[in-house]
């Protein structure tokens, strides 16, 4: 089934090409993207099947042997992302239905959101590294545009920041292409690690390293480099914030995590070291960062760079348990954050704002969306039996495997102050009593309640909401096939000889 | 010749970097159009340059003899510079509508999202 290997690039490509063709018709570009997004999350689900029954896959693309031909490779990690990927295309996809704004939806909204999909899945499949800075750049035309399509004021300024700081890290990660091209004469990434292996550890191999680091932790949103992210994550609609929330810096996190493992491996005492001191400061940073804040997708949005920290951990530690700890959480993080901004979404719609002070009273009112902001919200904190718990959990018995104590300490205190900030929306925004309604005569309140109800129940976006909290609760009641997913996925990465075998000699 | 390009490529940077730094968003632009020349006459340099080689096969042959000049550093740019180009043209209309929407090419007067 080498088609398969494409498939998650060639329906997103196919679907919004449909879109283009039928750009006068709303119905049919909602038609087609909601159809596109459910065929890819099909065509993911199979492909993670297919490796995880059969071992990893790889295909080249017009036939050119590898190292001379472009080539596709699914080990389990990248099955289990482009999975995830079709999944968030899906929700996200039913959410923008019920939520997305006429005009927005008439300027090209749907193709670029396939747009999108497509360069994630691309970026996660390729074998060559050229190759994906291409699906980068594929993806990062694609946000954006769709960070600047509807042109508020917040929004363009968001996006100047947004575009400026992708370029200046899709630049420097140009440039070390070229110079590994220079120093290996290859692009190919199986065929870079056995060249980068023979001529053993040098210093332009470090300096390249921190090349990498930087491009890639630009796009990661590390310390210090995450400040774009804050600055425009909350100026796009709901539904753009939330895809954005899950894949984009996630695909940083997999650049990282691939060349990590795989390429600069001969001076894991310098880089990985440095990869955890790294990981450490993030977590503390992004999440003093969300203390502070007092609007819900500010807040959101540095616990997204938080929430980074803990899966470079992983990397930076560097052993079978850590990176399988690390891949359960990027699973684990992208469906809560995801399930959190398009919460955020659905207080605006009812509540007209994001700002904490002026929320309140959510929880009488719909008692259900408060559930279901509860869920992935102590997910995030990582609160059992929920999926947030397990991800750090395995995290930390890694950091204590390994006797790195400091980062442990981190990390569980990192986690308290999610809790603190994720506890400051609760109270804020759901259990205090409405602002507007407290400052009026009691007797108005039935009134203030009536007129709100009079919205209508957005069940629409209420679906994706409810099935992303339900998957976030699965994850957590059966974490043992989960992990075993995740441990499976790390004992490939952490063997890169299988990896390599299964692109240079086409075995599987 | 590679010391001439390397203080060549070395000074784009210097430039597009010290344009980016400045606060008005039209050479935020020139400067990042610098940068990316700048990473692919890198990528040229660091693919070697050999002068009056080109990579054909002579007759009856079956591969290359070397010296000759690698083409897929030239082949890499030429990709570099087709997405470089689209991303300048989006670049460029983004500031555009920016300057229409809020008035000003100021930087330091965008500050309404930051934290």
């Amino acid at each position: 089934m080498k088609a398969l290997l494409v498939l998650p690039v060639l329906i997103p490509l196919v679907t919004a090409a449909l879109c283009y063709l039928s750009w006068p018709s709303r119905r049919v570009q909602r038609f087609l993207g909601m159809f596109g997004s459910v065929c890819l999350l099909a065509a993911s689900l199979t492909l993670l099947v297919e490796v995880r029954q059969n071992g990893m896959q790889s295909v080249q693309m017009g036939g050119w042997p590898a190292p001379y031909g472009i080539t596709f490779v699914a080990d389990l990690f990248s099955a289990l992302m482009v999975a995830v990927n079709g999944l968030l295309g899906c929700t996200v996809m039913v959410y923008s239905l019920a939520s997305m704004d006429p005009d927005r939806e008439s300027h090209g909204y749907y193709p670029l959101f396939q747009i999108l999909l497509m360069g994630v899945s691309g970026a996660f499949l390729t074998g060559d590294i050229f190759n994906l800075y291409v699906w980068f750049e594929v993806m990062l035309i694609a946000s954006f545009v769709l960070m600047a399509l509807g042109g508020e004021r917040a929004q363009m300024e968001g996006a100047l920041k947004y575009v400026t700081l992708n370029l200046v890290s899709s630049a420097l990660f140009l440039a070390s292409v070229g110079i590994l091209y220079g120093e290996a004469g290859t692009l190919n990434m199986a065929d870079l690690a056995v060249i980068l292996r023979e001529n053993g550890h040098t210093a332009l191999v470090d300096t390249l390293a921190m090349l990498f680091l930087v491009a890639f932790g630009i796009k990661a949103a590390i310390f210090p480099l995450f400040f774009w992210l804050p600055a425009s994550y909350h100026t796009p609609p709901a539904a753009v914030s939330a895809i954005f929330s899950g894949l984009l810096t996630k695909v940083g996190v997999y650049a990282l995590i691939r060349v990590f493992t795989l390429l600069f491996v001969q001076n894991v005492a310098f880089t990985h070291t440095l990869i955890l001191v790294v990981a450490a400061l993030t977590m503390v940073f992004g999440v003093l960062g969300a203390v502070v804040q007092n609007e819900f997708r500010r807040i959101l949005s540095f616990h997204i760079v938080s929430q980074i920290g803990y899966m470079i951990m992983g990397l930076g530690l560097f052993t079978l348990n850590a990176v399988a700890g690390s891949i359960f959480y990027i699973v684990h993080h992208i469906i809560v954050k995801t399930n959190l901004f398009l919460v955020s979404g659905v207080t605006r719609r009812l509540a007209g704002t994001y700002e904490l002070k002026k929320l309140g009273g959510l929880y009488s009112l719909y008692p259900g969306l408060a559930v279901l902001f509860l869920v992935p919200a102590l997910s995030l904190a990582g609160i059992p039996p929920l999926s947030g718990f397990f991800a750090k959990f395995s995290l930390v018995r890694a950091g204590l495997e390994s006797e790195q104590y400091w980062i442990v300490a981190a990390a569980l205190g990192v986690s308290l102050l999610t809790l603190f900030s994720m506890i400051k929306i609760w109270n804020e925004a759901f259990w205090k009593a409405d602002p507007k309604v407290a400052s009026e005569s009691p007797g108005s309140e039935t009134e203030g309640k009536a007129i709100r109800r009079g919205k209508g129940r957005p069940w629409g976006t209420l679906v994706p909401i409810g099935l992303l909290a339900l998957i976030t609760v699965c994850i957590g009641l059966a974490a043992q096939p989960v992990f075993d997913l995740a441990l499976g996925a790390a004992e490939q990465l952490m063997n890169p000889e299988i990896y390599i075998q299964a692109v240079l000699e086409g075995r599987t | 010749m590679e010391v001439l390009l390397a203080f060549l490529i070395g000074g784009l940077y210097a430039a597009g970097l010290y344009l980016m730094l400045g606060r008005s968003i039209g050479k935020l632009i020139v400067g990042l159009v610098l940068l990316s020349q700048a990473a692919n006459l890198l990528i040229f340099t660091a693919g070697r340059l050999t002068r009056a080689h080109p990579p054909i096969i002579p007759e009856g042959a079956m591969q290359a003899q070397p010296p000759f000049a690698d083409p897929i550093p030239q082949a890499l740019i030429l990709t570099a510079i087709v997405i470089g180009f689209a991303v300048l043209a989006f670049a460029l209309v983004l500031v555009d509508r920016t300057f229409q929407t809020i008035g000003t090419y100021d930087l330091d007067d965008m500050k309404a999202t930051d934290t």
